[in-house]
């Protein structure tokens, strides 16, 4: 059994993203993995504080870390946006002795230390690297041959470079999908933005965004994306009819988080995955593979 | 907030933020304009911005529209050849555009960004529907009309939850401190 500090983050917590959580919890459990929750954990604040106020941004990282360290396994989390925030305020602190000092300061004032000494890293990471590709296959129980996957990993889990694979072309969800024996597709956008939360602000941009995704994906034949980040997921998934009202598209594609495919492949039920919660549904497209 | 006379130049008030140093390098070779997925909403593209920071064009940068189109995607700083980051840059842009209350009024992306962060500062953990409705109170609620078929798929598949996960008293009271004393030490740089 390998244990692990988890952190949720919020969409995954209570949020719009639960099925990705509980999808994450029970791939995790067949892998002997255990996903200790941090507790009392708090948000990471993500862009919106980054861009706001830079050192309340690495406060908020830095609590979490710290709490980490007083338990002191490797900090994981399903979302990239935590994990671009936890790993920037490391790499910041060492980088940085001015803003580590403040942070120091601030974080006395909640009784707190904070040494570098906790890796955050991302779940996907875990299951590739850690558990490896070899583990993954041998627990695979359905068969997926044929199923049509378009990978889509986002931004902030490969960039800038601070991730565990290529900033632009990387290939480990890909991996993981030809192991789980489905057929990844040939996906040249899988890793371009698709508008963030710009969707709230400036929906315009983002839904040209996510059209050009979901064409991609498709147009290279994909049945269904799976991706390793909440808000992606809602993107893609949830304001899939916005980009169909728009721009008098017909898409329908269903988009998984990648622990509910590989929940799928290892025979555990929709129940137990949350598949119900994806918007476009994605019964139809498994029914093919009994 | 008292107000100094200002002795620095732009780029060294930008240098001094963590991420910000970068700006001396730029050669103006433009990658990061071209790999940006928000260069054709901008002002002023990345690479403008970086020039006429450097010619200290400080209230025409810091009133840009520009750095509030960034998704943070971070392709500029993985791409750029001189290794500045691009990214961390638009931030810095941000906030201080933030603290001289010179946010373009052509986005709604600051007011956004505010009502996110009001909810981490109190609560510790961000709701998603009580973000969504402050925001879209805060700007035009009539906005949120054309977002009625969305909701719905969300409500339908149960993922619309007026409860957000908590922490303790005592960890909110811990952060709050945190965020307290953070604020009180005027700034990262």
């Amino acid at each position: 059994m390998k244990y692990y500090s988890y952190f949720p983050g919020c969409s995954s917590s209570e949020g719009g993203a639960k099925a990705y959580d509980k999808s994450a919890q029970a791939v995790s459990k067949v892998l002997d993995m255990e996903l200790i929750e941090l507790d009392d954990w708090n948000c990471c604040g993500t862009t919106p504080y980054s861009s706001i106020d830079e050192l309340s941004s690495f406060c908020l990282s830095a609590r979490n870390l710290s709490l980490a360290e007083k338990r002191g396994f490797d900090l994981v989390t399903p979302c990239s946006a935590c994990y671009i925030m936890l790993n920037r305020t490391n790499s910041h602190l060492k980088e940085y002795p001015k803003a580590k000092a403040k942070v120091d300061e601030a974080l006395a004032a909640g009784g707190l230390e904070y040494h570098e000494t906790i890796k955050a890293r991302h779940l996907l990471d875990i299951f590739v690297n850690d558990v490896g590709y070899d583990v993954i296959r041998a627990k695979v129980k359905r068969n997926l041959q044929g199923l049509k996957v378009a990978c889509y990993y986002g931004c902030q889990i490969v960039r800038p470079k601070l991730g565990f694979d290529d900033p632009e072309l990387p290939q480990s969800l890909d991996k993981l999908v030809a192991n789980l024996g489905a057929d990844p597709v040939p996906f040249p956008l899988k890793s371009r933005c698709c508008g963030a939360s710009m969707i709230i602000s400036d929906e315009a941009a983002a839904l040209d965004l996510i059209r050009m995704l979901l064409n991609s994906a498709t147009s290279n034949g994909a049945e269904c994306m799976v991706t390793p980040c909440p808000l992606c997921q809602l993107n893609l998934d949830a304001y899939q009819i916005q980009v169909n009202r728009k721009f008098k598209t017909h898409f329908n594609l269903p988009v998984l988080f990648f622990t509910q495919l590989m929940g799928v492949a290892f025979g555990l039920s929709d129940k137990d995955l949350g598949l119900k919660k994806s918007i476009v549904p994605v019964k139809k497209v498994l029914a093919k593979y009994p | 907030m008292e107000k100094k006379k200002r002795t620095k130049t732009f780029v060294e008030e930008i240098s001094a933020i963590p991420g910000g140093e970068g700006i001396r390098l730029c050669i103006q070779c433009g990658t990061c304009t071209a790999s940006c997925p928000s260069a054709d909403r901008m002002e002023h593209t990345p690479a403008q911005l970086i020039a006429m920071a450097r010619a200290d064009m400080r209230s025409e940068v810091l009133s840009s529209n520009a750095m509030w189109c960034c998704m943070s995607c971070y392709l500029c700083t993985a791409r750029c050849p001189r290794g500045v980051k691009i990214t961390d840059l638009m931030h810095a842009l941000e906030s201080l555009a933030v603290r001289e209350r010179l946010s373009s009024g052509q986005t709604l992306t600051p007011t956004m960004y505010k009502s996110f962060n009001y909810f981490v500062r109190s609560n510790g953990r961000l709701s998603e529907v009580w973000f969504m409705a402050r925001f879209y109170l805060s700007t035009n609620p009539l906005r949120a009309l054309g977002l009625i078929p969305v909701a719905l798929g969300l409500i339908r598949h149960g993922r619309l939850s007026i409860k957000a996960s908590k922490l303790t008293p005592e960890g909110v009271n811990q952060l709050r401190n945190i965020l307290g004393k953070a604020e009180s030490l005027g700034g990262v740089s």
